[in-house]
């Protein structure tokens, strides 16, 4: 097959090189950029803070209604962690609040009249819920009745969770937007119908694939560290053995919907943005029946695609697609022509191998969490978590880094797979950028942010391996009044 | 009255609750590492905001969430346009927020000292930069035909505009000891008044200046026009009166009249710019108002159902946390770290 040279990149002198400088560089790559690192890094934490103030306060409610003090210490202990992971969730939040504004202040003037309207509303349902019980679950331990202060975790669970599922109201209508008109000038739309914004069929698979890609972070990340003190014998073993046992369970059914409710995404994307679905596959040409790519390898440029490698399973994405083994998915070569004529002449070509790869990443560490998950359930149904084999509990611990590789792939996959739109199909993503904004300052904050978040990501790990190895067992205060509790 | 001025006055509401609740914490923040002798005393001090602080500065982020979606080319071209000081302020609350969660968790002096005073920065840094952004908007700035800001960092941070920081550093400061004065430990208490007393002068000066430089140097006199006229010198009056209440012990009193001073001069500013939201300094006919910057009429009504449901929810629960922790902090408690 023949295909024209592609770019490779920028050839430079070595003097250009030096004469290279800031002003000159890409505006639209630089605000990409920081809004991935931003983003990326804030979506870190966000998972396990949807999962584990759920998991803690299910822990809570089990010591409130019992009085069993294990549960009260392992309430604590997961409260501890989850505090810290929480700490830098929120303040990573409130940049992306800001950024719309700053670094993309033509897509806040397009999307203004119904982009805000969920972002305002998730600030006055969810923000002040969150964050105001929370102050009062930190200090309110000796304040408030043990089913009451139970109950603010509960509060605390919604306003975190709720707070997901505005968001991706509002990334929803990124993918798939719904309840719109043009202004009579086009400069901006303008919203028609609320109730079609928060029902828009994208968030009926993608909010809880988030919901329940967190319950899975959370079931991991308790697996693992309990399976440390299992191994190690820490003191409080009795905490351990019944958090293991909660997060052997939280994490099958987390793992499971998040493949389910997953494989449902992805025929909702196949349907609605086909261009990020044959992406993903690989898939150049039109097939009917379509084959499902094992492994391929493809070049890209300027709207055109080749094929390096490919092999693929017959009739397979067909199956995947439709539930039968025929049905046609698109190929990249006609969505770009048909885009072409739609939208004009552009490159309307997502990065192919990065889709096709994160979509498989992704997708292989929720199958490998899923069969840890199983074999978890099924160890501890059959003896008691003390016999469980160390070798396997020895496994847990690397498998806490699957559900992050899993969801930093997936929005990488959602984000870089509706290139080059911001809006599908009526913004692209070069003319959202804010025009005030030069390359220089966009260089000085993110350097600044990258450099700020690299040590907030240090001090956040040390302190959570840290508290982690500590077990439940709190220490001595040093005075009378140093108590390092919470 | 219609819905666009009903969201510009809500806005002014959500920056009023803003100041006032996290202009003390600010004002606790920026005390921290002057008043705290030794490390109980400085967590105590944490203690007073700690179930707070985080909730106080949702009303930030809910007055951003608000101006997006009311009117998306104020938040446009505010954000781009003031885009170095906003990010210094999102970089200082970071840290801040950072540091009340971290600060703790280690023994190690060095550690604690470190978050301290990034508490302090984090702190100091939008209470001297949010007042003069706000005041900037009045003011005026570079914004060409298209709603685009075409000025720098530094058109920003003017003798005027700066005055008004210094407002905001000496006025949290003063709103927040005189929290401590309610809240902590009768010896930081004690401090804590005594401080408000000694800085209360200098503070009714400076906000004398800035209110006599705002009238000289914008139309604020104008479009204030008549008995308004007298509205922003309440404020200095209420700070006279908070003065002379904190010099008689009177603690809570001085603090609900620096609230009244917080509220006095959002309200000013709001009154001064009205219709206008953001003034031009190129071409008046430039200015962003209330109409041109504003989304449909649609989304306002939307957007007024929701606020009409869920303010007076969450002020509900946020008077209840603060009803929650109303005991005055004492030395021999035992506090949560």
């Amino acid at each position: 097959m023949y295909l024209n040279p592609l770019p490779r990149g920028i050839e430079v002198s070595q003097s250009q090189l030096f004469s290279y400088e800031v002003k000159d560089m890409d505006p639209v790559a630089l605000a990409r950029l920081q809004f991935g690192i931003t983003t990326i890094y804030h979506f870190f934490f966000v998972p396990l803070t949807l999962g584990l103030s759920i998991l803690v306060a299910i822990m809570e409610t089990i010591y409130a209604r019992t009085g069993n003090e294990t549960y009260k210490r392992t309430t604590k202990f997961w409260g501890k962690l989850f505090l810290i992971n929480f700490a830098v969730g929120v303040v990573t939040g409130i940049v992306l609040e800001f950024q719309f504004g700053m670094n993309w202040s033509e897509y806040s003037r397009f999307m203004g009249d119904i982009f805000g309207v969920p972002l305002a509303t998730e600030a006055l349902t969810s923000f002040f819920l969150e964050s105001t019980f929370l102050g009062i679950w930190i200090f309110g331990w000796d304040r408030l009745s043990r089913g009451l202060h139970a109950a603010v975790m509960w509060l605390v669970a919604i306003g975190s969770n709720l707070s997901g599922l505005w968001i991706l109201i509002a990334n929803s209508f990124m993918q798939q937007p719904v309840g719109f008109t043009p202004a009579p000038d086009g400069s901006r739309l303008l919203m028609t119908d609320f109730g079609a914004l928060i029902t828009n069929p994208n968030i009926f698979t993608q909010y809880p694939h988030v919901l329940t890609s967190g319950i899975t972070t959370a079931g991991f990340f308790v697996l693992g560290i309990s399976a440390y003190h299992l191994i190690r014998k820490s003191a409080d073993q009795e905490a351990f053995h019944r958090s293991f046992r909660l997060a052997a369970i939280y994490a099958i059914v987390g793992a499971v919907l998040v493949i389910v409710v997953g494989h449902a995404q992805t025929q909702h994307v196949a349907q609605n943005q086909p261009m990020k679905m044959a992406a993903l596959e690989a898939l150049i040409e039109s097939e009917n029946p379509a084959s499902f790519s094992l492994f391929s390898l493809v070049r890209q440029g300027e709207g055109e695609v080749a094929e390096l490698v490919s092999i693929r399973l017959p009739a397979v994405l067909s199956f995947l697609t439709y539930n039968r083994f025929s049905g046609e998915v698109k190929g990249i070569r006609e969505i770009q022509a048909t885009y072409a004529a739609q939208y004009g002449a552009d490159d309307y070509v997502p990065p192919v191998m990065l889709s096709y790869f994160t979509f498989r990443i992704m997708v292989g560490a929720g199958f490998l969490m899923a069969l840890l998950a199983l074999v978890t359930v099924l160890l501890i149904r059959r003896r008691p978590v003390e016999k469980i084999p160390s070798l396997y509990l020895r496994v847990l611990l690397p498998a806490m880094a699957l559900p992050y590789i899993a969801n930093t792939a997936g929005w990488l996959l959602t984000e870089m797979g509706r290139q080059p739109w911001i809006v599908y199909g009526l913004q692209k993503t070069r003319d959202a950028i804010s025009p005030a904004v030069t390359p220089g300052m966009l260089v000085f904050s993110l350097v600044l942010f990258t450099l700020i978040y690299g040590g907030l990501l240090v001090a956040d790990l040390y302190l959570l391996v840290r508290f982690a190895r500590k077990g439940t067992v709190e220490e001595e205060p040093a005075t009378a009044n140093l108590a390092s509790a919470y | 009255m219609d819905l666009n001025t009903l969201w510009f006055i809500l806005i002014g509401v959500l920056f009023t609750g803003f100041f006032f609740l996290e202009g003390f914490d600010y004002g606790v923040g920026m005390l921290l590492p002057f008043l705290g002798k030794g490390d109980h005393g400085r967590r105590l001090i944490i203690n007073t905001i700690g179930p707070h602080w985080d909730g106080n500065e949702v009303w930030l982020i809910t007055a951003g969430g608000a101006m997006f979606a009311a009117f998306p080319h104020w938040y446009a071209t505010m954000f781009s346009g003031f885009y170095m000081a906003l990010v210094l302020v999102l970089l200082a609350l970071i840290m801040r927020g950072a540091g009340f969660e971290f600060r703790s968790k280690v023994q190690h002096p060095g550690w604690r000292g470190f978050w301290d005073w990034m508490i302090f920065a984090g702190s100091l840094l939008p209470a001297l930069l949010l007042p003069v952004a706000l005041f900037n908007l009045l003011l005026g700035t570079p914004i060409d035909a298209s709603m685009t800001y075409r000025g720098s960092l530094i058109d920003l941070l003017n003798l005027r505009a700066l005055l008004w920081g210094v407002v905001g550093v000496l006025g949290f400061i003063f709103h927040g000891a005189l929290f401590l004065a309610l809240k902590a430990s009768p010896d930081l208490a004690e401090q804590a008044r005594s401080i408000a007393g000694r800085l209360a002068p200098l503070l009714v000066i400076v906000l004398l200046a800035a209110s006599a430089l705002g009238y000289f140097t914008t139309d604020a006199a104008t479009r204030l026009g008549g008995v308004l006229f007298v509205v922003p010198l309440l404020a200095v009056v209420a700070l006279v009166i908070a003065a002379a209440a904190v010099r008689a012990g009177r603690a809570g009193f001085a603090f609900l009249l620096t609230g009244l001073a917080i509220l006095i001069v959002v309200a000013s500013l709001w009154m001064a710019l009205y219709p206008r939201v953001m003034v031009s300094n190129l071409n008046p006919e430039w200015s962003l108002t209330v109409y041109n910057a504003a989304s449909g009429t649609y989304t306002l009504t939307i957007m007024s159902y929701i606020a009409l449901a869920m303010v007076p929810v969450v002020l509900l629960y946020q008077v209840w946390s603060y009803w929650i922790f109303r005991k005055r902090l004492l030395r021999e408690a035992k506090l949560e770290y």
